[in-house]
């Protein structure tokens, strides 16, 4: 863990290949906050062939949805989401030339799959420690869908942000290796 | 009857969403902190040490160490000789639920319809509440703001009696490896086994109530509960999923008597932030 390789935003796919699974990065730069409804709403409009609320191409998003901001302070505690739930609408969205994701825990086969194709790297960060990650959020402001309160997209500037190389554009996986190392079978 | 009011039940309520939120028991915290030192792999550490730090930060700064601040599940063990004056019980509990989660920059989590109309409440109400009658004339508040990472990952099966101890240990660890990563590990895993379908769901989420790594008072179950982390910690899964020694910092089984045809087991998973508070009124 002693090589943190530090990126910005937008990522072209020169960075995106020189990211490997298990690479300790910093994020610097803007970063799109979306999860399930956005994600929903996002997808519905390009079905429909509208214009999103933002171009996310070359982009990240970052599962989250952060609790509100005290008085004085940029953002409240803001660490990401289960991935999981927003497999569905991934694929899609890296269509739309988006290049980055954060968030936590594995991603379906399609997703990877979706990865792959399109150069598109997964990072994970530390779920659960939110008030951590808060610290490196410099701005933030809602961009879309401001009904969805938690859930609104928020664009993001963000200063070394923290996360882990969990899946890179070829589908090498943490997760899978990992927990691969480290089962014990009697 | 002694007296309890409906005010007394909502500041209660109140103080219990922020500080959970916020502070993360001691008890908890002392199995991370074991747990960095137990853990070998360098992203499991990595990840422990972040915790650690985080619920340090969190306390400090009165911040919310998860900004998933849940939905909150109550359970209240009103004692039959104590009355709620000024106000219903679960009025005055909502209320404690929408002035913490407001005073104190809770998220506000919870949607008016699971799925016709997903649009949120705005205060975080109305929040999970199970009520016991018990002897007495106090009443116990336990309140547990429970997250969705963690919740998603639950599950239940009705086992046939002939499935025996082996079904069931099957059937948690099977649990445990499908929820792999997502529910944020290290997990407590809470397990209800017996009475119907309902009533072990129930269990499983009453254990997750328990001080965290407090055995079973039954001897043979405490042994299990012991067998369950050991076999779940072998799994290789990890903390956050990366891999690594420790997914679980505590196994918690809840039993009840069930019907001579049926066998119910639930697990019930909470993630690292494990939150629960409790008051005695």
């Amino acid at each position: 863990m002693t090589n943190i390789k530090k990126i910005t935003t937008p990522l072209t796919d020169e960075v995106v290949k020189g990211l490997k699974a298990g690479d300790q990065v910093s994020i610097s730069g803007v970063i799109y906050t979306a999860r399930d409804a956005a994600h929903k709403l996002l997808t519905e409009a390009i079905q429909a062939g509208e214009e999103l609320p933002v171009d996310f191409k070359n982009q990240i998003i970052y599962y989250a949805g952060p609790t509100p901001a005290k008085p004085g302070k940029v953002i409240g505690s803001c660490g990401p989401t289960t991935s999981g739930r927003m497999d569905a609408y991934s694929p899609l969205m890296m269509e739309q030339g988006l290049k980055g994701m954060i968030g936590k825990g594995p991603r379906s086969k399609e997703v990877v799959e979706a990865m792959i194709a399109n150069h598109v790297v997964y990072f994970a960060a530390i779920g659960g420690a939110a008030a951590l990650i808060a610290d490196s959020v410099k701005e933030a402001e809602v961009v879309a869908f401001d009904e969805l309160g938690p859930e609104a997209i928020r664009r993001l500037v963000v200063e070394d942000y923290p996360c882990i190389v969990a899946i890179d554009s070829e589908g090498h996986n943490l997760y899978e290796l990992g927990v691969q190392q480290y089962k014990i079978v009697d | 009857m002694r007296e309890i009011t409906a005010e007394q039940i909502t500041e209660a309520v109140k103080r219990m969403s922020i500080e959970a939120a916020c502070d993360l028991p001691e008890d908890v915290e002392k199995l991370l902190k074991e747990a960095v030192a137990t853990e070998e792999s360098q992203f499991g550490k990595y990840s422990l040490e972040k915790i650690v730090k985080n619920v340090e930060l969190a306390r400090a700064e009165h911040a919310p160490m998860c900004q998933d601040t849940g939905i909150v599940i109550v359970f209240a063990e009103v004692g039959q000789d104590a009355r709620i004056v000024g106000g219903t019980l679960n009025d005055a509990i909502n209320e404690g639920v929408r002035q913490g989660y407001q005073e104190g920059y809770l998220r506000k989590s919870v949607v008016r319809d699971p799925v016709l109309d997903r649009k949120n409440t705005g205060d975080n109400t109305p929040a999970v509440i199970y009520t016991e009658l018990v002897p007495g004339d106090k009443i116990k508040i336990q309140v547990l703001p429970k997250g969705a990472g963690s919740e998603n990952m639950g599950a239940l099966k009705m086992l046939k009696p002939a499935e025996g101890l082996e079904g069931v240990k099957d059937f948690i660890i099977k649990a445990v490896t499908q929820a792999g990563g997502n529910p944020c590990p290290p997990v407590i895993v809470g397990v209800g086994i017996g009475g119907t379908m309902d009533k072990s769901t129930l269990l499983a989420k009453k254990a997750l109530a328990r001080q965290a790594g407090q055995p079973h008072p039954n001897p043979e179950y405490q042994a299990l509960e012991e067998e369950l982390l050991v076999e779940i910690n072998k799994l290789g899964i990890g903390p956050q999923g990366f891999g690594g020694k420790v997914t679980a910092l505590a196994v918690h089984i809840e039993t009840y008597p069930t019907h001579i045809a049926t066998m119910p087991v639930s697990v019930c998973l909470n993630c690292h932030a494990a939150r629960h508070k409790e008051a005695i009124l």
